[in-house]
């Protein structure tokens, strides 16, 4: 009862303080656009152990973020592992191909308004496919190392980058090709000086909804045969043991891992995309 | 119309790799049983061989499609064998999860645009959310309903494409109830209209077109949702289970049918989604 007590007056508190600062001028500050989230989630975390304290909630449901975090710092070499094989050799290795591939596709097919015309539709509905169940099949070809999780990873990808890229080497308006005719500029010197800086907007929209894509196809694609390490596999075998605290250490790092690629890719879109609208103007 | 021969051509194209892609794939299968058999193979008859093995590695789109119309058509459809049969139970847990994404994304993204607090305190975990790999989340949702006693599959299946399809209803509903201008604002206030009022009349209405497009999404990734909570956890009905079995014991030709009749489905489901906002618009007067 008494943790129950203590994590409702916290929340109350925690409350309190974000609506002060919603309300008042405070909310434009800098400071305030991060402290209202991060005070948010730290709440999240305090009312879900005194929850799990005050209820007397088993271990194998639910257990404690203390409890996790105890697990997570005695077990982070397993963790390493698992995050080495499933997030760098799995993930981001097919990410890189496959952001590679889609890109120069979408190049290649750039030339042709024929082919624009065909895979755009095509790319679109294919998106939209649950590609994550060839990951079966991409495993029996490819075996159970981390290849095959990189490969499940490149058919993932490769099509929302391909039709955002495509559809964004069409963003430049005929008055700025124009332009660029009248420089006397070719077909390489337009792509390179215009067109790509134009699509990198869309570009890097495909590149997020990618690292997402691929974090979720490297861990599906362990569930159908892996090495005896690595986080998909980890995670069904733990979950199996009913020892949850390891399977919420794992999902932390799945969290960070994917919170980590997104936010690095976001960093890289805000240098390359300095000029674009929706960038400007934040500090 | 001018769209469809440009779209022919490429499904063409697709059709060609796939068959170049089953004949270099199993050629070499088809030449062992021929060296074995102590026979030459000359090319049309190793091609022939190749078109249709029974564990071919990767199997050529008629026999697909064959298998495709033997467990539609050929099967009962309450038989455990019928693709309708574990269609149904994919389409099923799907429309419960978007339904519950759907109402989870519609009621944040209102008190999102209505409460400052919500919109900093919720927004960035609601982005967070998304970075985190649901399918980390997956068997140990499954492990926990059966603990507590949720003994029905319908349930943490459901949750997970809610999961998974609540965030693109949020973000376009979000940015619909933000479409009007102020001007249109203002004129509700000169209206002197209530809160709810200008709820009602103006901001919904016009949220519509984003929300319908989000919904197109929304609904694409709760089938994704779906087939992700059948797939690593020992589920026996439903598409991704049937992906599952056939990885197994069947024939690898089981795993390709259902991935095609999932196509299918989301296909099918993305087109209603966008019949119904075909048909909306144009009643409400904003068809395109």
């Amino acid at each position: 009862m008494r943790w129950l007590i203590y994590g409702f007056a916290f929340w109350a508190i925690a409350f309190w303080i974000n609506l002060l600062i919603a309300r008042t001028p405070l909310r434009e500050k800098r400071w305030a656009r991060v402290f209202v989230p991060a005070l948010f989630g730290f709440t999240l975390l305090v009312v879900w152990e005194s929850m799990v304290r005050g209820l007397n909630v088993s271990p194998i449901i639910l257990p404690a973020p203390t409890a996790i975090a105890e697990r997570f710092m005695a077990a982070r070499d397993i963790l390493w592992q698992d995050f080495v094989q499933t997030a760098v050799k799995g993930a981001l290795s097919g990410y890189v191909i496959g952001a590679i591939a889609a890109f120069s596709t979408a190049i290649l097919v750039d030339r042709s308004d024929f082919l624009q015309k065909g895979l755009l539709p095509i790319g679109n509905f294919v998106a939209a496919l649950p590609i994550v169940g060839i990951a079966p099949i991409l495993v029996k070809w490819y075996g159970f190392g981390w290849e095959s999780k990189s490969a499940v990873v490149v058919v993932m990808v490769f099509f929302p980058i391909l039709i955002n890229t495509v559809q964004g080497l069409r963003e430049t308006s005929a008055m700025q090709r124009d332009l660029m005719h009248t420089y006397a500029a070719g077909y390489w010197t337009t792509l390179i000086k215009l067109r790509l800086p134009a699509a990198m907007p869309f570009v890097f929209n495909g590149l997020k909804i990618g690292t997402t894509l691929a974090l979720i196809g490297a861990i599906v694609a362990e569930y159908f045969g892996s090495p005896i390490y690595g986080m998909g596999f980890r995670i069904q075998s733990e979950a199996g043991r009913l020892s949850m605290d390891m399977v919420w250490a794992e999902i932390a790092v799945a969290a960070l891992a994917g919170s980590a690629f997104y936010g690095t890719v976001t960093l890289m879109e805000k240098i390359v995309t300095f000029w674009h609208p929706s960038q400007r103007g934040q500090g | 119309m001018k769209s469809v021969l440009p779209i022919l051509t490429v499904v063409a194209a697709i059709m060609a790799i796939w068959y170049a892609g089953a004949f270099a794939m199993n050629a070499k299968w088809a030449r062992d049983q021929a060296e074995r058999a102590g026979a030459e193979l000359t090319l049309p008859e190793l091609f022939a061989q190749t078109m249709n093995q029974d564990r071919a590695i990767l199997p050529a789109p008629h026999q697909v499609v064959a298998e495709l119309w033997d467990s539609t058509v050929n099967k009962r459809v309450t038989s455990k064998r019928s693709l309708v049969f574990h269609g149904w139970i994919t389409l099923h847990s799907t429309l419960w999860g978007f339904a519950l994404g759907a109402v989870v994304g519609m009621s944040l993204a209102i008190a999102i645009v209505y409460f400052r607090v919500m919109d900093m305190s919720v927004m960035p975990w609601a982005i967070i959310s998304q970075t985190i790999p649901i399918v980390a989340i997956a068997p140990m949702i499954i492990v926990v309903m059966s603990l507590i006693g949720v003994e029905e599959r319908l349930v943490p299946k459901a949750i997970i494409s809610a999961y998974l399809c609540y965030f693109p209803i949020l973000v376009g509903m979000v940015k619909g109830l933000r479409s009007p201008d102020s001007a249109q604002l203002d004129l509700m206030k000169t209206y002197s209209a209530s809160g709810f009022q200008s709820f009602w009349k103006l901001r919904l209405p016009s949220s519509m077109p984003y929300l319908f497009t989000s919904m197109k999404i929304g609904i694409a990734a709760a089938l994704v949702g779906t087939i992700v909570g059948e797939l690593p956890t020992g589920a026996l009905r439903g598409l991704g289970a049937r992906i599952l079995v056939g990885d197994q014991f069947g024939p690898p030709i089981r795993i390709w049918s259902a991935l095609i009749a999932a196509s299918i489905l989301a296909g099918a489901l993305v087109a209603i989604v966008g019949l119904i906002q075909r048909i909306t618009l144009k009643r409400m007067g904003m068809a395109q």
